[in-house]
């Protein structure tokens, strides 16, 4: 089977990579060794957070938050987007003073979504918080999406764009043939002059075949959900000195995160959730939110993904073949630019640039 | 509608069902006693606000969540009747519009 | 991580009794962990608290789990009553709430025995008040003699229905009618299995005594009975139904505030699935569950299934089985050698093969047609929590969602309190169809623990209170 371009991995990466191709007419295959969206792009946080990023990941985050403010007009669905706000929180004077340095750097760089908020304005947002709490620093437009949901909306668009996905499809090897790489697989296989590898936990296997080995790690964040609540929270809320990620979903249930990481099995592809763990994010959740405690967890969860050791992306071109393109690595915090990353990877393909700047995410770093 | 097969003899509790006090054999569910009582459902759905009854009284269906002592999310078929247990339907909770 | 034990048994229902009776009379040491507050299980539930008119009213059988119960409490084996388990994981850490303290203690060797459920079997109106499972009807008269106060109508498969309504007969409740759904050539499927079927011959003159007492009794029987449907507004008002008979088709009507269904038990799979054992699709039992050998192994190390979790097998079957994983543990740990496990368990392994060669008749007499498995009508709700209805279910798989765990992630189906226990087989189902592919290329549901909700204060103090 023959493509202009054959995308390894049919995660978000992948499909927003192979949705923007398509709007080029650029014929795409996406090879998907289980389903679209079977572990990190199925299963994250759904985080839209331009606040605190790495400084290299702002130029990038602000071009996807705008894409996600429309993100109706790309993929004809909202993806359930909610856009009210993300708010780390300060507990004490040494937080704060921590607040007030970042906002400081964000705000000479040119940017300015990072808000420092006083107390007053803090509890406005965030009624429901602890009463110790001093400030914070708040991103309004800043939000969450249902992850999967926004995979699969990026999926039909793509596909109704010509994208094909094949499913249960494990590549077991890249060979170059000609011009054109071959992807090969348990299925059948794939002809493309144009490879790219979007293979979240297994990016590094792509990388091993290419010869271009990178550091990557594998871990399961754990997430938590409760039962329906009333509505009584609106920003996502996350701590200076602690590991929390918790946001109030549409349908009243509260998703809780923090980057806990569950036991896993690459082999058989499974996690296994370590309640040791969890109970300290429970922990944390009652030292902010006392209110949460008599509030009953439902489920939980874990969803194998890629950290680097710098926690930022590799973005861009292979630094050993033509033609070969890496999207991975995002440790866990890619969901918000999946977008632009799409958008950025369709550029380097197609006009061999980009329009924002990349270079630090050059896979180039890992290869003294 | 639910009726006992037999008469209440001396060990009972008193509980309070919906505002009002009932007399109920010691040992009893609470899912049990709100048959009898004739609640005709013990919670709405937060998605639709249908009512729901208990189904399963084995613990696996969780349609019998009821609002007992305060506490909103007890399975009533897996909690035992207790003197001056405060029992009240539970109304489907949840989201922007509940 | 807490205390650690040599053998925990999750469930006291005749699995788990004998399970634990043998084990500790074999010296092992022993805590039986129930979510009920008094060992019997589903089956014997309550057993120990029953008054005597009430034990008449129920029948031999459900005395015998009293001598269970004693040899049990004669036994050295702990038990902790009212304990929830809310996780296993393969490294047999189980996740426990006892006295509202959640803990996780590390077992040596665990023996599952969490039971049956009945078969969650979507029609329209089934989330109406006044619609309820058969059995549990039956755990209202075991627990606490209550019973519909003016009639009910008994619809569903298998030998339940027909033994509730002569139990509901003997204790004077009006049965307005019981509705068999088993479709008629099911007689000719299950006939060539007879022969093998009456040297176990107990439960067909059991089911012929039922039938025969109804009928005097005047409650009556229909067969091949189909298209169920609950009616009514904020509770049920009547059921309807369609009848097959001499070749016409009609529908009818029964004015009723009660119905009770009951098409069937399945395994309880919920805490082997979270464990990570393999699990298989029973065509005889048309249900998954874990595959285990004779002795109750699972694939996952020190982890056993004994009685219905394991598969269908009853009761009695349930006993049989409890005793011969507990002897295989006492094995494994050294306490007898291998030809003392099989001279013990010989008996037991006798007495199962002959129970199996009744199987394959009852199961094949009271196999479930598929429109009974796959909700036809795209209006009934299947996902009773999220309100998801096999519409939308269908339309979710033909959007590319082509598995149940798929399904879920779109649909919120299988996320709601239950946790998928009430509408992952019929997704399966649903899914399967639609992708024209045998039920058996599917699983059900991923298992999310905890397998039953638990407080974030009680996740938080997991496992302090008792150091």
């Amino acid at each position: 089977m023959k493509a202009d371009v054959a995308i390894v991995g049919g995660g978000l990466m992948g499909t927003s990579t192979a949705l923007h191709l398509a709007m080029s007419g650029q014929k795409v295959i996406v090879v998907e060794k289980n389903s679209p969206g079977r572990h990190a792009s199925g299963v994250n946080a759904g985080g839209l957070r331009r606040l605190n990023r790495d400084l290299a990941e702002i130029p990038l985050s602000v071009v996807a938050a705008q894409m996600w403010q429309d993100i109706y007009s790309l993929v004809g669905s909202d993806c359930d987007v909610k856009l009210s706000g993300q708010v780390r929180v300060a507990e004490n004077a040494a937080d704060l003073q921590k607040l007030e340095e970042r906002a400081a750097l964000v705000s000479s760089l040119g940017f300015d979504r990072e808000e420092l908020i006083d107390r007053d304005r803090l509890y406005q947002l965030v009624p429901a918080l602890a009463p110790h709490c001093v400030g914070g620093l708040y991103t309004a437009g800043d939000g969450f999406a249902r992850p999967y949901h926004a995979l699969t909306a990026f999926r039909l668009k793509a596909e109704s764009l010509g994208v094909k996905y094949r499913t249960g499809c494990q590549v077991t090897g890249l060979e170059r043939l000609g011009n054109c790489w071959r992807v090969v697989t348990n299925q059948a296989k794939f002809d493309a002059p144009i490879l790219v590898n979007c293979a979240g936990a297994w990016a590094g296997q792509i990388c091993a075949y290419l010869d271009e080995p990178v550091p990557l790690k594998i871990g399961a964040p754990m997430m938590m959900v409760t039962e329906r609540l009333p509505h009584f929270l609106d920003p996502v809320v996350g701590a200076v000195s602690r590991k929390l990620s918790f946001k109030q979903m549409q349908n009243g249930t509260v998703l809780i995160g923090g980057g806990y990481l569950a036991d896993h099995d690459m082999e058989k592809e499974t996690t296994e959730i370590d309640f040791t763990k969890l109970s300290e994010s429970s922990q944390t959740v009652l030292a902010l939110f006392p209110r949460m405690a008599e509030v009953r967890i439902v489920r939980t969860w874990a969803g194998l993904e890629a950290f680097m050791p710098d926690r930022i992306p590799v973005i861009g071109s292979s630094a050993k073949h033509p033609n070969v393109y890496h999207a991975f690595g995002f440790s866990a915090h890619g969901f918000q630019l999946s977008p632009v990353v799409g958008r950025i990877m369709s550029e380097l393909i197609l006009n061999n640039k980009s329009s924002l700047r990349i270079e630090p995410f050059s896979i180039q770093r890992f290869q003294s | 509608m639910f009726k006992r097969t037999s008469e209440l003899n001396n060990n009972t509790v008193t509980v309070n069902i919906e505002g009002e006090d009932f007399q109920v054999p010691v040992g009893e569910t609470v899912a049990a006693t709100v048959l009898v009582h004739n609640l005709g459902y013990t919670r709405t759905s937060p998605i639709s606000g249908a009512p729901r009854a208990p189904l399963c009284m084995m613990g696996v269906c969780f349609e019998c969540l009821m609002e007992i002592d305060g506490l909103p999310n007890i399975q009533a078929c897996q909690v035992q009747v207790a003197e001056g247990m405060k029992i009240r339907r539970q109304q489907g909770v949840g989201g922007e519009d509940g | 991580m807490g205390d650690s034990y040599q053998l925990v048994i999750i469930g006291a229902g005749p699995g788990g009794l004998c399970a634990a009776t043998t084990a500790a009379n074999l010296g092992l040491d022993v805590t039986v962990l129930d979510e009920q507050p008094s060992p019997g299980g589903q089956i014997y539930r309550g057993i120990s608290n029953t008054p005597d008119d009430r034990l008449a009213l129920l029948g031999a059988d459900y005395q015998h789990g009293a001598d269970l119960v004693e040899a049990f409490s004669a036994s050295k084996a702990n038990y902790w009553p009212q304990t929830n388990v809310w996780s296993l994981n393969s490294r047999r850490q189980i996740g426990i709430l006892r006295h509202g303290q959640a803990s996780i203690i590390q077992a040596e060797r665990v023996i599952v025995a969490s039971g049956a459920m009945e078969r969650p079997v979507p029609f329209l109106g089934w989330t109406l008040p006044g619609v309820m499972y058969a059995g549990a009807a039956q755990i209202l008269l075991k627990t606490a003699g209550v019973v519909p106060a003016n009639g009910t109508v008994i619809a569903g498969t298998g030998p339940l229905p027909l033994l509730v309504a002569w139990q509901y007969l003997r204790a004077g409740v009006s049965v307005k009618a019981v509705l068999e759904f088993s479709p008629r050539s099911n007689l000719w499927r299950a006939a060539p299995h007879l022969p093998k079927a009456l040297v176990a011959g107990d439960y067909i003159s059991r089911g012929l005594k039922y039938t025969l007492d109804l009928n005097k009794g005047g409650v009556p029987i229909y067969y091949g009975i189909s298209g169920l449907q609950a009616q009514g507004h904020d509770r049920i008002e009547a059921v309807e139904y369609g009848w097959d008979t001499l070749g016409s088709s009609r529908r009818e009507t029964i004015v009723t505030n009660s119905l009770l269904v009951h098409f069937g038990v399945i395994p309880r799979i919920n805490l082997t699935k979270s464990a990570g054992c393999h699990h298989i699709w029973d065509r005889g039992q048309q249900c998954w569950r874990p595959q285990v050998d004779k002795w109750g192994n699972t694939n996952v190390p020190g982890i056993a299934v004994v009685g219905d979790s394991a598969g269908i097998g009853g009761a009695r079957s349930a006993e049989h089985s409890g005793r011969l994983a507990a002897l295989e543990v006492a094995r494994s740990l050294h306490t007898i050698d291998t030809q003392q496990r099989d001279l013990q368990g010989q008996e037991d392994l006798k007495w199962i093969g002959k129970d199996l060669r009744v199987r394959p008749f009852l199961e094949a007499l009271y196999r479930l047609p598929d429109s009974l498995l796959v909700p036809p009508d795209d209006k009934t709700l299947v996902c009773r929590c999220e309100e998801i209805s096999a519409g939308q279910i269908r339309q979710a798989v033909r959007e590319g969602h082509a598995d149940p765990d798929r399904v879920k992630f779109y649909l919120r189906c299988g996320m709601g309190p239950c946790q998928g226990r009430q509408c992952a087989p019929a997704v399966a189902q649903i899914v399967a169809a639609e992708n024209l592919r045998p039920v058996s290329d599917y699983t059900t549901f991923r298992v999310r623990p905890p397998i039953r909700p638990l407080s974030i204060a009680q996740l938080a103090n997991l496992g302090r209170a008792e150091e």
